[in-house]
């Protein structure tokens, strides 16, 4: 994984430093950077970044905390649990677009309660996406994240002896919700450390959620460096290398920030647990956290609601809450490009996933074989491509493509997509695959199976569950990627995603509504597949039923 | 020297330093070795050791032999060792009949095969089971197609690890008795590890028993 990362910002670094041959450049100098100063919106473009993604991780931190607090081993708990696999893998775009099209001025929201309750014949002139403060754009990515918080907070769940714990704590008379955060929370955030930084790293500098939600004038930086990359002036690529530099320096700087944050806060817990209250607010705080929860779920799902009743709408004028009729037009007028980009993201998911599985599996399977210890060094190794932002080492690698002579196309493209792909495989399948019963493993060598009988007669059959989820995350990972499909396939590249996010500034919202509800079947359908199928093919099977 | 059996030659298994155990005896065919100890003393190990499923924080020495072959280098699934849980761990994605099918050896035709597995069926009173989900037998069940599904294996040494402790008192003496008199019938040593002293009686042969060390 080092890799691509490395020679990605190799790739950036050059140009940010006046050497690009290919324009004429050549370098050490710092012009480019000088150029990027002189850029009157950089300010502002720089405190973006930095606001919208401490706002948003440290409010689907505080969210999911309080809800697994205060709810978890309930039934509501579980209705929200059962909801995470679908929420998870809507794409990106598809949320934002959902949302847009709720709280925009002309949207959801404001046709439901007009004219009868607002007044309003007319939809109110008013920036609420894409607004200035990047606030539309902080809640499109807390929606998202908040289910990716929550996964990953289950998962550490178990390794933090939480249940008896709170037990522990409520039998002292604690509240359940501040006996799990003075109890479990310290042992959890341990475990989901590095997710969050994820989420921060990936929330300052995320593209395609910030065309769709964030503002224009002037755009986060990751846009706008997204922007001078691909501007066919090549004398701009410097410009973007050097912005990519700095959007790199701001994630250092706001992951600086989180850990000085982590400092203060674990500080105040100390003496907050140590004071001794037992939580008289518990009821109340964890249900407002509930309500938000239930309502950043509902966002995402009402979302696509709308997206579906845009793409079959015929003429809606503005107070109605409905359209006055529907129609297949829209699906037929765009039937076309949407089988082209579907094939295209099919094939690269497809290809990219299996690759990703066999790598997984070979790693896994090694481990375990030759007894390779999985030190924490590999962890941060496969988690680095998902702290570094894409914009920072993606236009760094197709200008290494481009030396290569690797033409911009799908090759690369799925290449680019694996950096991605096989981190989330990874984590999704590792816990399943060590938690198999190695004494399974011992019958059946015992039984006289070779250790590749055991792999694909015992092991990989009592894990086809775990192994067709890993698939669905990296299908659905594969058909969410805008950046590295847009910067590495040099714009030849059509996917579901690509053509979504080239229809943002458009505002075509029948066809936006279209692409988003393709592309979120897309990521969809596999997780509807991965939970159908073993159900199917195991459904005799007891034992296996659970697993 | 007669070959026939399973031999311990010299094995002590060690973790950082501490030995965890010493063992050096010849397991004739038909004949029964109890290890016996509180658990925690590693009884489990050497097992491990036989089977050769050591984990790598173990040192092992000493050789094991099987009817005058040196398998302490040997693959796992190459050593015609066959060992018994506590749990039956019967894979859980076969059909009763598809476990016992793992356990025979390839070759035969298809009726010959399902022939043998309908009689080791029958040899412990599951006749007609051979569709049935695994999940939906009872404990005393599970652990007789278990038996079966080691034995069809056809090997040449069964181990047994704390085998019948996850029965209940009724069907233990049963299963106990019925996989002792099947392995003796087959005339191959066993190598039993228990903590429970009625077990190690109704074996009947050579008792070791292995004492807590501080290390452990």
């Amino acid at each position: 994984m080092l890799g691509p990362v490395a020679a990605g910002l190799y790739g950036t670094l050059l140009p940010a430093f006046g050497h690009l041959p290919v324009a004429g450049q050549t370098g050490p100098n710092l012009n480019a950077f000088r150029a990027l100063f002189d850029w009157p919106g950089l300010w502002d473009a720089v405190r973006l970044s930095l606001t919208t993604g401490l706002l948003a991780t440290s409010v689907s931190l505080l969210i999911v905390m309080l809800i697994v607090a205060g709810w978890s081993g309930t039934r509501a708990f579980g209705a929200l649990e059962r909801l995470l696999s679908p929420l998870l893998s809507v794409p990106h775009a598809a949320a934002a677009f959902g949302l847009a099209f709720i709280i925009a001025p002309s949207g959801w929201l404001a046709r439901i309660f007009s004219p009868w309750l607002t007044g309003w014949e007319q939809p109110l002139d008013l920036l609420i996406v894409q607004d200035p403060w990047g606030l539309a754009m902080t809640l499109g990515m807390i929606t998202k994240e908040v289910p990716f918080l929550l996964l990953m907070t289950l998962a550490a769940l178990g390794q933090a002896d939480a249940t008896r714990s709170v037990a522990v704590a409520q039998a002292l008379g604690y509240g359940r919700l501040t006996g799990w955060l003075k109890t479990v929370f310290p042992r959890v955030y341990d475990q989901i450390r590095l997710p969050v930084y994820v989420v921060l790293a990936y929330a300052m500098s995320v593209v395609d959620v910030a065309i769709i939600l964030g503002p224009n004038t002037p755009p986060p930086l990751s846009v706008q460096v997204v922007k001078w990359m691909s501007d066919p002036d090549l004398s701009l690529r410097l410009q973007g290398a050097a912005g990519a530099l700095v959007q790199l320096a701001l994630i250092v700087l706001g992951l600086a920030i989180w850990r000085f944050g982590e400092k203060i806060i674990g500080w105040a817990g100390k003496r907050w647990i140590v004071a001794g209250r037992r939580g008289r607010a518990d009821p109340l705080v964890g249900g407002i956290a509930l309500g938000i929860g239930a309502v950043s779920a509902l966002a995402i799902l009402l979302g696509l609601a709308s997206l579906a009743v845009w793409s079959f709408a015929g003429f809606w004028g503005f107070p109605d809450a409905l359209p006055d009729g529907f129609t297949w037009r829209n699906w037929m007028r765009h039937s076309g490009g949407i089988s082209d980009a579907l094939f295209e993201t099919a094939v690269i998911a497809g290809a990219v996933t299996l690759a990703a599985l066999v790598l997984t599996i070979g790693c896994l399977e090694a481990e375990c074989r030759y007894n390779l210890p999985f030190s924490q060094l590999s962890v941060w190794l496969l988690y680095l491509p998902l702290l570094i932002p894409q914009v920072a080492f993606l236009p760094g690698l197709q200008t290494l493509f481009l030396q290569l002579g690797a033409d911009s196309g799908r090759g690369p493209v799925m290449l680019a997509h694996l950096i991605f792909v096989l981190p989330y495989v990874f984590l999704s399948l590792a816990d399943p695959f060590r938690a198999w019963d190695s004494r399974m493993g011992t019958i059946a060598a015992a039984l006289r199976a070779s250790p590749d009988g055991v792999l694909w007669r015992v092991r990989l059959p009592m894990l086809l569950r775990p192994v067709l989820t890993a698939t669905a995350v990296g299908i659905a990972v594969s058909v969410g990627q805008y950046l590295p499909t847009l910067l590495i396939g040099g714009g030849r590249v059509s996917t579901l995603t690509t053509e979504a996010l080239a229809l943002a500034s458009g505002g075509d919202r029948r066809a936006i509504g279209v692409y988003g509800l393709m592309q979120t079947a897309a990521a969809l359908v596999p997780f509807a597949l991965a939970l159908l199928i073993p159900a199917l093919v195991w459904r005799n099977r007891k034992g296996l039923r659970h697993g | 020297m007669d070959n026939a059996g399973l031999t311990l030659d010299g094995v002590t298994i060690a973790k950082d330093g501490a030995q965890l155990l010493a063992v050096s005896h010849h397991v004739a065919p038909g004949e029964v070795l109890t290890v016996m100890g509180p658990s925690g003393v590693g009884k489990s190990t050497l097992l491990a050791f036989v089977t050769g499923t050591l984990a790598p924080v173990f040192d092992a020495t000493g050789r094991v032999m099987l009817n005058g072959q040196d398998i302490t280098d040997v693959a796992p699934h190459q050593r015609r060792v066959g060992i018994l849980f506590q749990d039956d761990l019967l894979f859980p994605h076969l059909s009763v009949g598809a476990n016992l099918a793992f356990g025979l050896p390839a070759g035969g035709t298809k009726a010959e095969r399902q022939a043998k597995i309908a009689d080791a069926l029958t040899e412990v009173g599951l006749e007609g089971y051979a569709s049935r989900d695994p999940a939906t037998l009872s404990g005393g069940q599970k652990a007789r197609v278990a038996l079966m599904r080691m034995l069809l294996s056809d090997p040449c040494a069964l181990l047994l690890d704390e085998p019948f402790s996850r029965l209940d008192t009724a069907r233990r003496a049963q299963v106990r008795d019925m996989v002792f008199a099947r392995a003796k019938a087959r005339a191959l040593p066993i190598l039993m590890v228990t903590h429970d002293a009625e077990d190690a009686q109704a074996a009947g042969g050579t008792i070791i028993t292995l004492q807590a060390t501080d290390a452990s």
